[in-house]
């Protein structure tokens, strides 16, 4: 124990009086082991906030949309989540609040229907103004889309009926309009209509692309009647009873949809039903090559710091074998050079691996601190990483140790 | 002590085999002061380093203080290295980056003396060779001949029975030399068999015995 403490002390010794190649081969593992677990908690993250997004939408979700059936779910899905944005333009929508009776009345297996129609306004509170996503829905919003009020209350049958101008508000837009006042009572300006705050939605915070704070809801009536002047629908999200009725329950709708719009050839189809399964589906294949993209290039910059370890260890072969002569000179064994380069290549890559997490850990903070996004560090990418680097630190800080301590004292010695 | 027979050393570069030491055998007694002199390349250096076991003759005998060397393993090689000799050097061969201090107490580490121990001799050591004032210096920090008296230093701290100076004031002015020279002799005094390698009459004389090598064999002694 003391024999190896007293290795270790001379190691120590060792890396202090040599700073310039303890620092670069270090800096090859620390690169190494920061990229690998920074790139994968990224990717970890990036897989988590679709997953997360996906169930705070509500389960066995169908979303009907005007128009032709897109190419891919993954459009719609971005579109209809595309935060602050307005929806499809209602001139050219073709679902009708007469669709949704129909739904209601021919197909079975819904729980409920939350009709939509979504634009994007001005809203105004004294000099504070701002630009965000207005949603006219009905009380079926909350259950069908899994997201609810915090405070006050939300849309009512009541308000519906009576088109009344009230408006539920995102948390960034109060925080926007309103600051740290409680807004409920008080009123916003809404395309030249005020309105009267009656609620404030529960906080669902920036998750990947958009920020569903970002949003006002106010009765569909009030929407289609009092500001738009018009019956047309954004969309429609149905809500299945049991979800793996859900691919019959879209077939069923499509049928009762072309018949309502007199289609005969699904050709001329002007609306598309998603099936939020194949959306997420679709989804997770793009967050897995983005992990498979960042797994890459980590796993380069993993080789490329190993490299760099491999070339200070070699460069220094020359200066180190005339080192071990010396040694062996005064009454060094084998045993005693093997071990001493043993301990210092450990120590330095156990060291640059620690700084390395630490770098990562830091990164991450950073991440999640300024792009509001959850980068989750990963057990396995940290054990990976480690082993790498620290086994090419290793390997690479022995092995001309090995090689020289094999030669003769005096070739060592003469070694150019 | 040393007890050399028909010992040769032959390299081959190439096919070429280039014969080095052609059958040198030779005894040194205890407690004698030898100096070795001849011409460049006629093997000295060769000669100092199959003594020192730092280098292994290609055939011949080697017997140091009565017990043969020449099968020991690598290991065993190490041991008496360790134990029994003390090597210095033209080029002194002080380890880079390392205090004098800590440069005089490794021979001593590999012994297995704790670090106390080792510090103590180490700074003894240092002090019989002047160099008290010196102990934190690095190498590069200190004068040639103040290099020279570290690698003594290093060299004695183990009580080595044999001391082997190749060319140890070759790179050094006469009156440093000179020094050096007063460091071996107190040596010598104590008892310690010394080796050197020199180029000059004046350091020869300071030996009770020269022995010259002429083309990789004795010619007198
Ligand atoms: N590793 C080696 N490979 C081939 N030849 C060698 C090797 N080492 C030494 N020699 C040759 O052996 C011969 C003797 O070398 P050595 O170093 O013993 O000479 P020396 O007597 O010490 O000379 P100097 O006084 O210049 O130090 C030289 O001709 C040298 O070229
Ligand atoms: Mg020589």
């Amino acid at each position: 124990m003391l024999y190896f403490l007293e290795i270790l002390h001379s190691a120590l010794d060792e890396i202090r009086s040599n700073k310039m190649r303890s620092g670069l081969t270090m800096l090859g593992v620390i690169i190494g082991v920061a990229s690998v677990v920074l790139m994968v908690a990224i990717g970890r993250g990036a897989q988590k906030t679709v997953t997360d997004r996906i169930q705070s939408m509500g389960t066995n979700l169908l979303i009907i949309q005007p128009g032709r059936p897109v190419q891919t779910d993954v459009r719609a899905f971005f579109r209809r989540f595309g935060g602050g944005g307005g929806g499809g333009g209602s001139s050219t929508s073709t679902l009708t609040s007469d669709d949704v009776l129909a739904l209601n009345k021919q197909v079975s297996g819904l729980r409920a229907l939350s009709p939509e129609h979504r634009r994007s306004m001005q809203l105004i509170v004294g000099n504070q103004n701002m630009q965000t996503s207005v949603v006219g829905v009905t009380p079926s919003y909350p259950p069908v889309n899994n997201f609810d009020v915090q405070f006050g209350s939300f849309i009512t049958e009541k308000h519906l009926k009576g088109m009344e101008k009230i408006v539920v508000l995102g948390q960034e837009v109060v925080r926007a309009l309103f600051g740290t006042q409680n807004p409920i009572g008080k009123d916003v300006r809404i395309e030249n209509g005020i309105f009267t705050v009656v609620g404030i939605m529960e906080e669902k915070g920036q998750q990947g692309f958009s920020n569903l704070d970002d949003i006002a809801f106010i009765p569909l009536t009030t929407m289609l009647q009092r500001v738009q002047g018009t019956d047309r629908l954004t969309a429609i999200n149905v809500s299945v009873e049991r979800p793996e009725h859900t691919e019959q329950v879209k077939v069923l709708i499509t049928a009762v949809l072309l018949n309502e719009h007199r289609i005969r050839d699904t050709i001329d189809q002007d609306f598309n039903v998603l099936n939020q399964a194949e959306a997420v589906e679709t989804l997770n294949e793009v967050t897995k090559t983005f992990t498979l993209l960042l797994g890459g290039i980590a796993a380069i910059s993993l080789i490329v710091g190993g490299i760099g370890v491999m070339n200070i260890m070699l460069v220094s072969v020359t200066e180190r074998t005339r080192e071990i002569g010396i040694r062996k000179a005064i009454g060094a064994r084998k045993r005693d050079i093997l071990q001493q380069f043993l301990v210092e290549s450990t120590v330095l890559s156990v060291l640059g691996g620690m700084i390395g997490i630490l770098l990562s850990f830091g990164g991450v903070l950073l991440i999640n601190y300024f792009a509001g996004f959850q980068a989750i560090i990963a057990i396995g990418s940290i054990l990976l990483a480690l082993t790498f680097s620290v086994g090419v630190g290793i390997l690479f800080g022995i092995l001309p140790a090995y090689k020289a301590a094999k030669l003769n004292p005096i070739d060592a010695l003469r070694y150019e | 002590m040393i007890t050399l027979h028909a010992i040769t050393k032959t390299y081959l570069l190439g096919s070429q085999e280039l014969h080095v030491l052609k059958g040198i055998s030779l005894t040194i007694h205890s407690g004698e002061f030898v100096a070795i002199m001849g011409p460049s390349g006629s093997g000295k250096s060769t000669l100092m380093n199959i003594i020192g076991l730092l280098d292994t003759p290609t055939t011949g005998t080697y017997a140091l203080e009565g017990k043969s060397v020449s099968g020991l393993s690598e290991k065993d090689q190490a041991h008496v290295r360790s134990r029994r000799i003390g090597f210095v050097f033209q080029a002194f061969n002080l380890l880079q980056r390392m205090n004098a201090l800590h440069q005089v107490m490794q021979p001593l580490l590999y012994q297995g003396a704790n670090r106390q121990e080792a510090q103590k001799r180490a700074e003894d050591s240092l002090t019989a060779v002047g160099l008290a004032d010196r102990m934190h210096h690095l190498p590069n920090e200190l004068s040639g001949g103040q290099r020279q008296r570290v690698a003594i230093a290093r060299a004695l701290v183990t009580h080595p029975a044999l001391m082997l100076a190749d060319e140890p004031t070759g790179a050094l002015d006469s009156h440093t030399g000179g020094e050096i020279m007063a460091l071996l002799d107190q040596l010598n005094a104590r008892g310690v068999t010394i080796v050197i390698v020199t180029h000059e009459q004046h350091i020869a004389e300071h030996a009770k015995r020269t022995i010259h090598i002429l083309d990789g064999l004795i010619h007198t002694q």
